[in-house]
């Protein structure tokens, strides 16, 4: 038989019909994750049709983009951005009543974004095909799953058959070598291989993210890896289980237990890659040298080191970004005054990113005039980061510790930057307004984000390492 | 929004040339709290057309832009990339276009237009260009040849995935068409799990 990607593989597993040239493959879906922006309009089609969701054990629900990150007032109402997005929360309360789909709503202490909390109940797990009307889906696949994001008809497609039409995508493996370099992470590992590949060179592939590089990375930096190939313009990026993958899945409420977990196990090690699989395209990249990065203009493939200079814009297209950005060409970044700073995100809002940014902002003060905002991925994160004090480092060195959600990184729920604001954020996205009206954004590291947040300009956070000398 | 049947369509084009436009462009985040499926076209660009306090910029591009003349949208490349929102081709269509044609056009997006019924189509690098420099200039877009005919400028080939561009030419509903799959799918279940 043909050497078999891990990609190969779980979609392989997951044909129903086989895709003719006539029709695309029926793909099963194991787990759909649902939130309230892009499943209302979902549940209308099945409603108007009389249809039901065909599992609503494999269906998931989480309340994250519209929900507020300030606590409930006396009177117990939390602060919406408005009625609309009241109206919204409401909805998914209601049609996953009454279609029995679990909802991990508010108050529960299992809720999150959708992608911090799939991992983090272990209802992510190797070798499954999982989908959510989100793009950053593809997070999931840091387990080994083929994740992606779908649109709203899609949403209902799956509520209804549990599978969706799909052609088999083209195959690309980013393989990276080398050893990462002090401060910095998986966050610029994606950074760079986006700068790498370009926002449009993933589009119509899937990605396996391999190499020694991402062997040594923790799982919360393999999800962040995961989560950024939708920025490349894949939908998918995947990474092999190994240890790791199994350390982090045991015992988590929705792991296989008992035999069934050594079962599984056993399972999940054949999904590798095999030698001699086919790739449509491979792409190397060395870590060796790499900088802590930051994206100076407003597509998530224009980034550079940190501690390097703005560029002269080369086309229109740059200049036009440059323009809105207001990087002077030839000066440092480090020069660029931050207005604000936000710590979050499916991309960056779990343990381990707080840890970072905590290191860095222990016993230092955030900038005065810098708002800098704290939002844990999750309820779990929440209290795992209060658990060891986390919040208080925050708090007492002046930035915001909020209640889990996705907050800034969409600012669909009030929290945004003011127009015209810089601010450094761990999110994924840098587009024009997508921060709020006229906010230029930069996209960074937690640790980077930290250091900024201290200094009040764009900052090097290699500076802060214990036994650092002066980072040029 | 309904998914409306497409087979040929003749308009002029309205041309937005920057690349990597996201559809946090097309529509921003903060219209999408609403629970329907309508009503997007008037937040459609929303940060193009008004400035912070809602009044309509002069130097917008759309100040030149027909509803009734202009259905057809060229794009730079990498129309539609970011984030998933279906939001985003409800809002293209509710606005007034029918088709839109780039080099290259992200996938989400690119699938979820199709199930709307707004055509997207992927011309080649010369074709691309020279419809960015005519804005304005008519076209017509045919869905069952594949073509695209500029006016004085000649034809141009494009593919949509075969089944997309059935569901489109015949109103085939993509849903109708899993849901008859059901047998196969519970032989799946019972043999998987
Ligand atoms: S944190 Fe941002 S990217 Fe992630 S799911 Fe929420 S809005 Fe989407």
């Amino acid at each position: 038989m043909k050497s078999q990607s891990l990609f190969d593989k779980v979609w392989a597993r997951h044909v129903v019909v086989e895709e003719t040239a006539e029709a695309p493959a029926v793909l099963y879906i194991d787990l759909h994750l649902i939130h309230e922006v892009t499943s209302p309009q979902a549940f209308t089609v099945l409603n108007e049709r009389g249809l039901k969701v065909r599992r609503p054990d494999r269906t998931l629900g989480t309340l994250d983009h519209s929900t507020p990150t300030l606590k409930a007032d006396a009177k117990g109402k939390l602060p919406y951005a408005s009625r609309e997005a009241e109206e919204q929360v409401a909805a998914l309360i209601r049609n996953c009543d009454e279609h029995g789909v679990e909802l991990l709503g508010l108050g529960d202490p299992r809720r999150g974004i959708v992608h911090v909390i799939g991992p983090e109940l272990g209802a992510t797990q190797p070798g499954k095909t999982i989908v959510c009307g989100d793009s950053h889906t593809s997070t999931h696949g840091a387990f080994g799953a083929l994740a992606f994001g779908i649109g709203t008809t899609e949403v209902g497609h799956v509520l209804a058959t549990q599978c969706l039409l799909q052609r088999k995508p083209k195959s690309m493996r980013v393989t990276f070598f080398g050893t990462l370099p002090a401060g910095v992470g998986a966050k610029d590992m994606a950074l760079a291989m986006i700068g790498e590949i370009g926002a449009d060179g993933g589009q119509g592939y899937a990605i396996e993210f391999a190499g020694p590089a991402v062997e040594a990375l923790s799982m919360e930096g393999r999800m962040t890896l995961c989560n950024m190939s939708i920025e490349a313009g894949a939908r998918v990026g995947m990474i092999a289980p190994d240890e790791k993958t199994f350390d982090w899945l045991k015992g988590r409420d929705f792991a296989p237990k008992g035999d069934a977990w050594d079962q599984a196990v056993e399972e999940w090690n054949g999904l590798a890659t095999e030698e001699g699989a086919h790739f449509d395209r491979e792409v190397e990249i060395d870590v060796s040298a790499l900088a802590p990065m930051i994206t100076y203009g407003v597509s998530p493939d224009v980034s550079a080191a940190v501690n390097a200079f703005a560029p002269s814009p080369a086309s229109g297209v740059e200049r036009h970004a440059a323009d809105y950005m207001q990087f002077e060409t030839g000066k440092a970044f480090s020069e660029a005054k931050v207005d604000r700073v936000f710590i979050g995100s499916c991309t960056n809002s779990r343990l381990e990113d707080l840890r970072a940014a905590a290191a860095i902002m222990r016993g230092r003060k955030v900038k005065r005039g810098v708002v800098a905002l704290v939002v844990p991925g999750s309820e779990a994160v929440k209290r795992a980061a209060e658990a060891e004090g986390l919040d208080r480092v925050f708090i007492d060195a002046g930035a915001e510790w909020r209640e889990p959600g996705c907050s800034m990184c969409i600012a669909m729920n009030g929290d945004a930057g003011a127009p015209g604001d810089l601010v450094v954020s761990t999110s994924n996205r840098n587009f024009v307004g997508r921060q709020g009206k006229d906010v230029r954004t930069v996209l960074a590291s937690p640790a980077t984000a930290a250091a900024c947040a201290i200094e009040g300009t764009i900052a090097d956070p290699r500076r802060y390492l214990e036994g650092a000398g002066d980072v040029a | 929004m309904s998914r409306e049947p497409f087979s040929k369509l003749t308009s002029r084009t309205f041309v937005l040339s920057q690349e990597n436009i996201d559809t946090d462009q097309i529509i921003p985040a903060r219209f999408l709290t609403s629970t329907l499926r309508d009503g997007y076209g008037k937040a459609a660009f929303y940060d193009w057309r008004y400035d912070a306090n809602g009044r309509p910029k002069n130097s917008s591009i759309f100040n030149g832009y027909n509803r009734e003349t202009h259905k057809i949208l060229v794009a730079g490349p990498n129309f539609g990339c970011g984030s998933s929102r279906e939001h985003a081709p409800w809002a293209l269509l509710d606005f007034g276009f029918r088709v839109v044609i780039s080099s290259d056009i992200a996938d989400i997006f690119k699938s979820n237009a199709l199930k709307n019924g707004l055509l997207p189509v992927t011309v080649d690098d010369a074709t691309h260009r020279r419809l960015l420099a005519s804005p304005g200039i008519e076209v017509t877009v045919d869905l069952e040849n594949e073509s695209v005919t500029i006016e004085g400028l000649g034809e141009a080939h494009f593919k949509v995935e075969p089944f997309a561009r059935r569901c489109l030419i015949d109103g085939v509903d993509p849903l109708g068409h899993l849901l008859n799959q059901v047998a196969a799918i519970e032989a799946y279940e019972r043999a998987d799990r």
